[in-house]
């Protein structure tokens, strides 16, 4: 009981984390999953990882509601009827996501923005300003940046209030996406870029390739997710392939016995928990957004993460110097490759009946990491100190991201002085995606809000938290463990390479 | 050639692949880059200064090994005609082949110097090619050769990025040890052509009277094409001669009540860097 206590106790936790804190707590005193002994080494050991889910779900860990229908509809439970204008249109969103659950207790999907509130869009001026609040509200009750909006693939003028608005608020909730296609203009992608720089959102992602791995019905959802519209992931549990790597004598035992080992082990915890949700929660039984057509059982899959490549191919090849570690040398990547489609190969022979979203398997996932990893890199990334040149980070990196259709991306600091030509960047963000990169991340070197692995965090809140104040939103304090263990402020400034 | 850089964003439109070539026929009192002004007179001088063995001889030329180079750039400070011992001769095939590992990622390439219009035949053949490929060919030059009567590359060019170093002649002299009446002609030639895409000044402090040029060439760029872009450079002491080293910075006030003075000439575009 000391833990609760001293979450009682803790200064740093305002009310809200306390709470959330506490109930993470009380569901960990239970034991219900019955996880076997092997599984349970791994996680003690922590190559497997649950990333704090709990030990009784008793929701799935992301859940992307079809807004779309609840606009349409209303909703009888919370007593809404459909909106007439922008202001009952982003009142009845307000009060929706207050009762969207999610492993953060808050909802890591709030919509395609811009095509939700468009037919609402009369008076600019009127829409700017019930937009800007409503960006407002999110951000200062959703109090967890992985919070996550989607705006585009093409330009609206709602889309438009909404970076607009993102320009001047320069929060860190909601994260941003904008779908983009080959059919964006040009125009309104500068603008996307633009707000960009100055915000650090949005995120540019490849639209065509989620539409050709997930169909049109997709989303991106907490860090950069992607995942069908009315349903979502029960789970994601990752394997710290950094660890993992230890336990090989070399390359060939890692891929032949040692990872398929490892996977068996994990997707074996993965069906316990997917089966806790769906056959002892209740939730789908009772849950007003299954029964108004907002969510659908058949419509979830789960993410099966991984993190640490770099560090695993590093350790299995002994490199030590720089040229002869992933990112750098062909050898490196090429095992790097190896790795990946073993996993893919792996993950997609295994079986499970509620997955029924991806075909009853599980989907890849590039994890970003938390706050408490030390040395080991998120999902497929290139170590921050170890940045290779631009273009060949980029080239080097975009053939993993064909692997992780519910998530993989890369992050990219650049000069101040780029903001004098935005093209710059949509050239780079266009060469990526016809070389095969699924998402990208950017924002400027002199932006107080910044990208830390998937999440958004001010550093001055950094600062805050770390000199002992409270922070609003609980992500600030993931962004000092990241900023301490992961040298995120460290991230390689792009200019002229 | 004295280097290729693959990406970028201040050298023209989106993301540019930049290739320098080596050899300048102006002698600028702030050059930034001075390596790039002569060829490599093969002295040897360099080559006792590089801690990584990367530099050689044969056959009385200096050769450089581009893999033990550690670009500590320790062989440029010992050079005494203002070269470079790593400048290399390209074809257009080995310089097409290094723009092909980035095409995606580039709206096209601006050719720079050292000046490279000095190598104007090269240059043009170079733009053909780089034009099959579906990407756009652009110019950063002093604006010494007469662009009027090198039909070639001004046809075989996009745009060109132009430095108007000084309004007045004598100034210009004191700076380059040039005169600028070809720079004002091709000025005006180009921004007819609709093939002058940016006008650069560099501001230096105590050197140049600042205020007269950036007004003046304002006036000009507003009668001739107020969108053609106005860039205002600060002068900073990087890789600049031993004598400048102390030339002061101007301060951020200096250079936006300069880009104020451009603005009210009628400059549309003005940015400062």
């Amino acid at each position: 009981m000391s833990d609760v206590l001293n979450i009682i106790k803790d200064s740093t936790l305002t009310y809200e984390q306390k709470l959330v804190s506490l109930a993470r707590a009380a569901e960990n005193t239970l034991d219900v999953l019955h996880v076997s002994e092997e599984v349970q080494e791994y996680m003690q050991e922590g190559i497997i990882c649950d990333l704090n889910e709990g030990n009784a779900p008793y929701r799935p860990r992301y859940i992307v509601p079809d807004y779309e229908r609840f606009m349409k509809q209303g909703s009888e439970f919370l007593r809404l009827k459909p909106a007439n204008d922008i202001w009952e249109a982003t009142n009845n969103l307000l009060i929706l996501y207050r009762h969207v659950p999610s492993i953060t207790t808050m909802p890591v999907y709030v919509g395609n923005l811009d095509t939700l509130l468009e037919p609402y869009i009369k008076d600019e001026e009127e829409a700017y300003k019930a937009i800007r609040l409503f960006l407002m509200n999110l951000d200062r009750t959703i109090t967890d940046s992985f919070c996550h909006a989607n705006i585009g693939p093409m330009p609206t003028k709602a889309g438009r209030l909404i970076l607009k608005a993102e320009r001047e608020l320069q929060d860190a909730v909601p994260n941003l996406t904008i779908k983009y296609s080959r059919l964006t203009p040009d125009e309104f992608a500068l603008e996307a870029v633009r707000t960009a720089l100055v915000s650090a959102k949005p995120s540019f992602a490849n639209h065509e390739m989620f539409v050709k791995d997930l169909g049109g019905n997709y989303s991106i959802a907490s860090c950069y997710n992607g995942l069908l519209i009315g349903g979502g992931s029960y789970t994601l549990v990752r394997l710290v392939l950094a660890r993992l790597a230890t336990k090989a004598a070399n390359t060939e035992h890692f891929l032949n016995e040692v990872l398929p080992g490892a996977v068996s082990k994990m997707a074996e915890f993965m069906d316990r928990r997917i089966k806790f949700i769906m056959e002892d929660s209740g939730f789908f039984e009772n849950s007003f957004l299954v029964k108004e057509g907002l969510l659908y059982k058949d419509r979830f899959s789960a993410m099966f993460g991984l993190v640490g490549l770099a560090e695993c191919v590093n350790h299995l090849l002994g490199a030590q110097e720089q040229k002869d570690k992933f990112g750098h040398s062909e050898e490196a990547n090429a095992l790097g490759h190896s790795i990946i489609e073993k996993m893919h190969l792996l993950v997609s022979e295994h079986s499970n009946q509620y997955c029924k979203a991806a075909g009853n398997h599980f989907l890849l996932h590039a994890q970003v990491g938390i706050d408490t990893d030390l040395g080991i890199s998120p999902g497929c990334r290139i170590p921050i100190g170890e940045e290779p040149l631009l273009h060949e980070h980029l080239i080097q990196s975009a053939p993993f991201h064909k692997y992780f259709p519910s998530g993989i991306g890369d992050v990219f600091s650049f000069d101040e002085t780029v903001k004098n030509n935005p093209d710059y960047l949509l050239d780079i963000i266009k060469g990526g995606f016809s070389a095969g990169l699924r998402y990208i991340s950017f924002y400027a070197s002199d932006s107080d809000l910044i990208r830390i692995t998937g999440y958004l965090v001010k550093k001055s809140d950094i600062e805050r938290l770390e000199k002992g104040e409270q922070a609003l939103h609980d992500t600030v304090a993931l962004g000092l463990g990241a900023v301490r263990n992961s040298r995120i402020l460290e991230r390689k400034v792009r200019h002229d390479e | 050639m004295n280097r290729i850089l693959p990406f970028s964003s201040v050298d023209g439109p989106g993301n540019r692949t930049v290739v320098f070539f080596q050899g300048c026929n102006f002698n600028c009192a702030y050059c930034h880059n001075p390596e790039t002004i002569n060829r490599c007179s093969d002295c040897g001088l360099c080559l006792s200064a590089c801690p990584a063995g990367a530099l050689g001889t044969r056959n009385g030329k200096v050769i450089w090994d581009s893999t033990c180079c550690t670009g500590c750039d320790a062989c440029l400070a010992e050079c005494c005609s203002k070269s470079s011992p790593k400048a290399v001769y390209m074809t257009i095939a080995e310089i097409m082949k290094t723009i092909d590992k980035v095409r995606p990622f580039i709206s096209g390439i601006t050719a720079s110097g050292g000046e490279c219009t000095l190598q104007k035949e090269f240059l043009a053949e170079l733009f053909l090619e780089v034009h099959k490929s579906g990407l756009t060919a652009y110019v950063d030059t002093n604006g010494s050769i007469d662009f009027s009567k090198e039909k070639m590359l001004t046809n075989s060019m996009d745009k060109v990025m132009l430095d108007i170093k000084s309004l007045d002649e004598e100034e210009h002299r004191m700076l380059t040890g040039m005169s600028n009446s070809i720079v004002l002609k091709n000025v005006k030639y180009l921004a007819e052509l609709d093939k002058l895409y940016e006008i650069r000044t560099v501001i230096v402090p105590g050197l140049l009277d600042n205020g007269c040029n950036v007004v003046e060439t304002g006036r000009l760029i507003a009668k001739l094409n107020p969108n053609i872009r106005y860039k205002l450079i600060k002068f900073r002491p990087i890789g600049v001669p031993d004598n400048m080293k102390k030339t002061p910075i101007p301060s951020d006030e200096l250079m936006e009540e300069l880009k104020n003075y451009a603005e009210k000439e009628g400059c549309r575009d003005v940015i400062v860097v």
